[in-house]
Order: C-alpha cells, then structure tokens, then sequence
C-alpha cells in the first residue's frame, strides 16, 4: 500500500485501451483441484469478513445508515491494494482479467433493488454467510430468500434478456477508456486518490 | 438520537418470563457505553425489564453502541486484496458470493422441475452444480465460525440486538419475513446488476469495471434509503 512503489509497478503495465483478456471457458472451476481452492480461498475469506466485523448486523446496517464506515474502511483497501496487485500481476502476464460487463439500465436497476434488499436483510451474499459462520441465525432465512430471489431470476432471464439487459449495453467498458486515460496513467491518479479519500474518512467518522 | 427512558414501557410488559442473556449476546454490547447502561441496570433492578430488554435497550439503535471489528479494517481490506491477487493467481476467478446461490437454487429446481429449470436461459448458460464459489461461499461460512470461535465472538442468536431495540426482542416473525423478502430482492437485483458486493463490489470494482462502479454506488443508494427508513424514521 505505500504510494512510493507506485510507479515503479505502473511502468511495467503495458499501456493499452484497457480490452481485457477473454474469460476462461466456464468448465473452469469445477473440477477437485478448483473446488479444493475455492473452499481453502472461502475459509480465509469468511474469517477476515469475521474478522473485520462486516459478519455482523448492526456493523452493516451502521454503513447504510452512515454511522459506522468500517464497511467503507475494508471494501476501499480491499480495492486498492487488491488493484495494485492484480494490474501488476496483469502487467506481469501473470492473470488475466475478468470484467463484468457494463449494461447501464441493469446496473442501476439491478443494483438498487439489490440495495432495497440490503437494507432489509442487513447483510449482503458474503457477508451472510459469514454472519450465519458466527451464529447469526437470522442469515438462514436470508440464504433462503437469496436462492428464491435467484430462481426467480431465472424464471425471467430469458425475457430480460432480450430486454432490458439489452439497454445501455457498453461490454467490458474500463474508467480509464471513459475519462481517454491509459491504464497505468489512470491507475497513477484514482489509487492515489482513493488513498488521500480512505486517510480524510478516518480523520473525520468515529468508526 | 436515543431516548433511554421514552422506550421503557414498551417492553416492560408485566408478567413476561424474562430471558436471560447469554454471555456472547451481551458482548456483542460495548461496555464503554455507560450512561444509558448504567441506568438500565436500575430498569433491571427495579424490575421495570429483563435483562436481555435492557441490554437491547441501553445500547439502542446506535451502532457505535455495539461491538467493533476484533481487527483493523485496514489489515483485514489489504488481506482481502491479497486474497483477491491469490484467487485469480491459483484459481483465474475473482472473489464473488451471489452466483454460487443462484447454483445452489438451480440444483434444487433440477431435482424439483428437472425439465423446467433445464429450459430456464440462465440455467442454460450457467450450470446449476458445485463449483468454486460454491465452494468458497460454503468456505466463508466455516471461516466466520472459526473467527468467532477464536476471538469469542460466536453470537449464536436469532435476533440482533440492534433490531430488537428497535423492532421489539420477539420480533422472530417479523425478522423473518423482512430478512426473506431482503434475500429475494438481493438476489434478483444482484443477477439484474451482474454480481453482489463482492463480485461488483470489490472484485469488479477494483479491475475499474464502469459497470461495477456504477453497481456499488446504486448498491448503497438503494441501502441508505431503506436502513435510513427503517430505522431513523
């Protein structure tokens, strides 16, 4: 995380639109050695939501309530250094990228009724699991709620679809292709200013 | 923001078999606070409450009232950035949780509607069977106990303390429909979005994905509306 290695790694970045790798056949991921991983990689995963308290209710609800920004705090340094070490690595030629597609109306749509639903159930898909890990019992009829939800979906993916998915549809659109950047130029400004952002959010929430 | 005493004869109801607090609900509770708690102790004492009411009580709907991370959410984020450089390292997937439920549903309509969820589009495009994330959510589970487990923070309760102190300490069914209705529509609006807090929200995000940004944002848009509705209004 410290800002004097920077461009040192962004230098080794090949500067180009940003196009991202294609994504790997989606065999991927199921088979023992990849379920064995996932499980190992899950195991850390949910003790460190534990650990940094995102497993429990009034933590989650104190984010959307803007009282308590530790939520704020682990999502923002999970981003930069997590961005730092995937572009780098990238840069690399050690991973390949894998960029959820851009489609305005479902992003926004989508994401604000996922917000409704985070709000109501105060935690969110890792974050549940990880309460119900620690014994809160109330994640149990969330999970449940979170398999119905995801049927229903189904139900209607065929029609949405063709529809509004179809809306605003921009592919695996990067900031650095919105604002004319390349890649490691973009990344030389936004880490620095996401860091500058999570030191002034410490100075001025009480959690 | 909190009224200690305005919010007493509420749940002071005469003749209530008072239950005891078990050690772990109490410590969810920050001790530092001691003012309100100070004066729900003479609640209890008096006999005005239960225990557990008071506890829920004193602490109200004040999150800071409440038990923080057992780390740094600095460490715990470049941990969790780490890991993210491990899983596309070793697995070439980025973390995510919300696929792995829509798995999980789909192999209960394949044993349910075999024929119907097999002419579904979505089951068409992603198998409904365990795969890594599966895996890594069934993972996050069996993380957060040990966590617990190791920092003595296993909670083992049905409600949290916060929304008892302000939905009522029975409130099992109300809990249990709002948090039903929550994962139903979390679910949907993450398959709409493309991915949840994890997948949009750290993964995408950090990759600089617009999509992903524009998720997260609408993520807690929709969140702060409801949370604030519901519990500052």
């Amino acid at each position: 995380m410290s800002t004097t290695t920077k461009p040192e790694f962004a230098s080794k970045i090949p500067v180009n639109k940003g196009g991202p790798e294609k994504d790997p056949p989606t065999k991927q991921g199921f088979s023992a050695k990849q379920l064995i991983l996932g499980l190992l990689f899950g195991v850390l995963f949910g003790f460190l939501l534990q650990k940094g308290g995102v497993a429990k209710f009034h933590i989650l609800i104190g984010v959307l309530l803007l009282e308590d920004f530790t939520v704020v705090k682990v999502m923002l340094t999970a981003i930069i250094v997590g961005s730092v070490g995937i572009f780098s690595m990238y840069g690399l030629g050690l991973v390949q990228l894998h960029i959820k597609p851009t489609r305005y109306a479902a992003n926004i749509i989508g994401g604000l009724i996922f917000g409704i639903g985070f709000g109501l159930l105060g935690y969110c898909p890792g974050t549940g699991a990880a309460a119900l890990g620690q014994g809160n019992w109330d994640a149990i009829a969330g999970i449940v709620g979170l398999m119905l939800g995801s049927y229903l979906f189904a139900e209607a993916s065929g029609w949405l679809d063709k529809t509004l998915l179809k809306i605003g549809d921009r592919g695996k659109l990067m900031l650095p292709e919105v604002v004319g950047l390349p890649l490691a130029t973009f990344l030389c400004i936004f880490i620095p200013l996401l860091i500058v952002g999570l030191i002034a959010l410490d100075q001025l929430v009480k959690r | 923001m909190y009224r200690p005493f305005t919010m007493f004869p509420a749940v002071g109801k005469p003749g209530r078999t008072p239950n005891i607090p078990s050690k772990n609900e109490l410590s969810e509770i920050d001790p530092q606070k001691g003012n309100s708690m100070r004066m729900s102790l003479l609640a209890v004492l008096i006999g005005l409450v239960s225990p557990a009411d008071a506890m829920a009580q004193a602490a109200g709907t004040d999150p800071l009232n409440y038990s923080g991370p057992a780390w740094s959410p600095y460490w715990v984020g470049a941990l969790i950035g780490l890991l993210s450089m491990l899983t596309f390292y070793f697995s070439n997937k980025p973390i995510g949780a919300s696929t792995a439920y829509a798995r999980v549903a789909g192999m209960v309509g394949k044993a349910v509607a075999p024929r119907h969820t097999e002419s579904l589009k979505y089951y068409q495009d992603n198998k409904p069977a365990v795969d890594w994330e599966v895996m890594l959510v069934v993972g996050a589970i069996v993380g957060a106990f040990v966590a617990a487990w190791h920092g003595g923070e296993l909670t083992g309760q049905w409600l949290p303390p916060m929304w008892q102190a302000r939905f009522g300490v029975d409130s099992y069914v109300m809990r249990t429909i709002v948090t039903l209705v929550g994962g139903v529509l979390m679910a949907f609006g993450a398959r709409l979005a493309g991915g949840c807090t994890s997948g949009h929200g750290i993964s995408g995000a950090l990759q600089l994905s617009v999509g992903s940004w524009i998720a997260l944002i609408c993520f807690f848009v929709g969140g702060i509306a409801t949370a604030l509705l519901m519990f500052r209004l």
